[in-house]
C-alpha cells in the first residue's frame, strides 16, 4: 500500500470505474433534484440549491478529517501515500467549503433577503475554510517538503480537535446573541421526495471527493517519480 | 565522562528553564512594556475610528478588549521561538534528555507571567475609559487571565510551526486565529453576560476548562512542531 507503483496500478484501476459513476452520479442527482422533485411550499424552487449546497458542506467537513486522519498515519507510521493523501485533500476540501459557502450566500438572498448571516454553521463553515488555508500555506511556506508535511499533519490533527470546540462554542455565542429580525425557524422533516435526492447527491459528492483525491494523488505522483522506470514503462502502455 | 553528571529531576528542568527566561525578559523591562503599550494604542483607535459615544464605547467594550488582547498576544507569540531558533539553543533543548515539553512549559510558563498575565492586571483600567461597567471589571480580569493561558499556549504552538520560516510571523497569525475563536467567544461572553447581570459562571468555567486542557495538550503539539520546525 505503501509504494507508489503499487498505488499508481490501483488507482489507475479504480478512477476507471469511479469516473463514470461520479459523473452518472452527480448527473442523476442534479436531474432529480433540479427538475423531478416538487417545489417547496415556502421558498418554492430557489431551494433548490440544497442540492449542491449541502452536500459540499458534508464532504467538506468529512474532508477534514480525511485530511486529518492521512496527517496522522504519515506522522505515526511515516507511510509517504498518506502524505500525499493529505496533500491531495487539501485544496478538495478547501474548494468544497468555498462552494458551500458561495451557494449558501446565493440561497440566502431569496430566502432571509441577506447575502451573509453570522450564524452559527455559517460562521463555522467560514473558520473551516481558514483552517483548511492554513494547512496549504504551511505546506508551501517550508522548504523541506517532508518536514513541510510533518508540519501540516501536526496543524490538521490540532485543527480537528478544535473543529468541534469551535462548532460549539460559535453555536452557543450565535445562540445568546441572535437577532431577532431574522427568523430560524426550526426546520421542518424533510420530505422523503426531497431527501433522496439529497442522499444521492451526497453520495454523489463522497465519489466525487474520492475520485478528485485519487487523480491529485496520481499527479502529484507521475511529478515526483516522472524520471522514474516503473512509471515511465505504466505511462507509456497506456 | 559525561554519563556521571546527575540527571535533573523533571521540577528542576522545568524550574531552571522558568527561572532562566523569567530574569531575561524581567531584565528587558522594554520588551515587557511593548506588548502592554501596543495594548493601549490599539484600544484607542478605536474611540478615535467609532466616536466618542459612550454609550456605544461601553457597550463594544468587552469584545474590543478581548480582540486587541487578541492581537496582542499573538504578536508577542510571533516571536517567542526565534531567539531560541537563531542561536541554537532549541536544538540544543531538542536533544536533551528531558521532555521537549516539560521545558518548552517553562520558557512558556515565563513568557505568559511577563505578557499574558500583565495584559490581564492592566485591561480592567482599559475597561474604565472604555466606560465598561464596574460589574464587568473583574470578571473582564479573570476572563483575561484564563483566556491568555489558552492564548499564549496556542500561539506558542503556532510560532513552532513558523519558526523555522522566514517572515512567519504573519502566517503564524493565520494559522492561529481560527483556534483562538472558541476562547474569543468564551471570554467576551462572560463579560457581557456579566455586564448585563446575568452569570459569567458558565462561561469562566468554560473558560478554565479550556486552559485546562490546553495546559495539558498543546505542549505536545508544540513539542512536536519545534522537532519538524528543526527539520527543515
Amino acid at each position: 500500500m505503501g509504494s507508489p507503483p503499487w498505488f499508481f496500478r490501483f488507482s489507475g484501476a479504480v478512477v476507471q470505474w469511479l469516473l463514470p459513476i461520479t459523473i452518472g452520479l452527480l448527473l442523476l442527482g442534479a436531474a432529480w433534484g433540479l427538475l423531478v422533485a416538487p417545489p417547496d411550499f415556502r421558498q418554492g424552487n430557489s431551494y433548490r440549491i440544497i442540492y449542491i449546497h449541502v452536500p459540499a458542506a458534508v464532504v467538506a467537513l468529512v474532508g477534514y478529517y480525511v485530511m486529518a486522519l492521512a496527517g496522522a498515519v504519515s506522522l505515526i507510521w511515516r507511510i509517504k501515500m498518506a502524505d500525499v493523501t493529505m496533500r491531495a485533500a487539501a485544496p478538495v476540501g478547501a474548494v468544497l467549503t468555498a462552494v458551500a459557502l458561495v451557494t449558501g450566500a446565493i440561497w440566502g438572498k431569496p430566502t432571509w433577503g441577506t447575502w451573509w448571516v453570522w450564524d452559527a454553521r455559517i460562521t463555522s463553515m467560514l473558520i473551516l475554510l481558514f483552517l483548511y488555508l492554513g494547512v496549504m500555506a504551511l505546506f508551501e511556506a517550508y522548504e523541506n517538503k517532508t518536514a513541510a508535511a510533518r508540519a501540516c499533519a501536526v496543524l490538521s490533527l490540532v485543527g480537528t480537535v478544535n473543529i468541534p470546540i469551535i462548532y460549539k462554542s460559535v453555536d452557543w455565542w450565535y445562540s445568546l446573541h441572535q437577532p431577532a429580525s431574522i427568523k430560524f425557524t426550526g426546520e421542518s422533516a424533510i420530505d422523503s421526495s426531497m431527501l433522496y435526492p439529497l442522499l444521492l447527491m451526497i453520495t454523489a459528492f463522497y465519489c466525487f471527493f474520492a475520485l478528485t483525491v485519487l487523480l491529485n494523488m496520481r499527479a502529484e505522483l507521475m511529478w515526483n517519480h516522472r524520471e522514474a522506470n516503473w512509471l515511465q514503462q505504466m505511462v507509456r502502455k497506456v | 565522562m559525561f554519563a556521571d553528571i546527575p540527571l535533573l529531576s523533571l521540577r528542576e528542568a522545568f524550574s531552571r528553564q522558568f527561572r532562566r527566561h523569567l530574569k531575561a525578559l524581567m531584565g528587558s523591562p522594554a520588551d515587557m512594556a511593548n506588548p502592554l503599550l501596543f495594548y493601549s494604542m490599539v484600544v484607542t483607535l478605536f474611540p478615535l475610528g467609532l466616536g466618542p459615544d459612550p454609550e456605544r464605547l461601553s457597550a463594544i467594550a468587552p469584545g474590543l478588549l478581548w480582540v486587541v488582547a487578541l492581537l496582542s498576544s499573538l504578536m508577542v507569540s510571533s516571536k517567542l521561538f526565534d531567539s531560541d531558533y537563531e542561536d541554537g539553543s532549541l536544538e540544543q533543548l531538542a536533544i536533551a534528555p528531558y521532555p521537549l515539553s516539560i521545558l518548552l512549559m517553562g520558557e512558556i510558563a515565563a513568557h505568559w507571567l511577563a505578557t499574558g498575565f500583565l495584559l490581564a492586571a492592566v485591561s480592567p483600567l482599559f475597561g474604565i475609559m472604555l466606560g465598561l461597567p464596574a460589574a464587568g471589571l473583574g470578571v473582564l480580569f479573570y476572563s483575561l487571565m484564563l483566556g491568555t493561558i489558552c492564548l499564549t499556549l496556542i500561539g506558542a504552538m503556532g510560532s513552532a510551526l513558523t519558526v523555522s520560516i522566514r517572515r512567519g510571523g504573519l502566517l503564524m497569525s493565520l494559522l492561529i486565529i481560527p483556534l483562538n475563536v472558541p476562547v474569543l467567544i468564551f471570554g467576551t461572553t462572560a463579560v457581557s453576560e456579566a455586564v448585563i447581570g446575568g452569570n459569567p459562571q458558565t462561561w469562566l468555567t468554560l473558560l478554565s476548562g479550556l486552559a485546562m486542557g490546553s495546559l495539558a495538550l498543546v505542549p505536545i503539539a508544540i513539542s512536536a512542531a519545534l522537532r519538524v520546525s528543526l527539520d527543515n
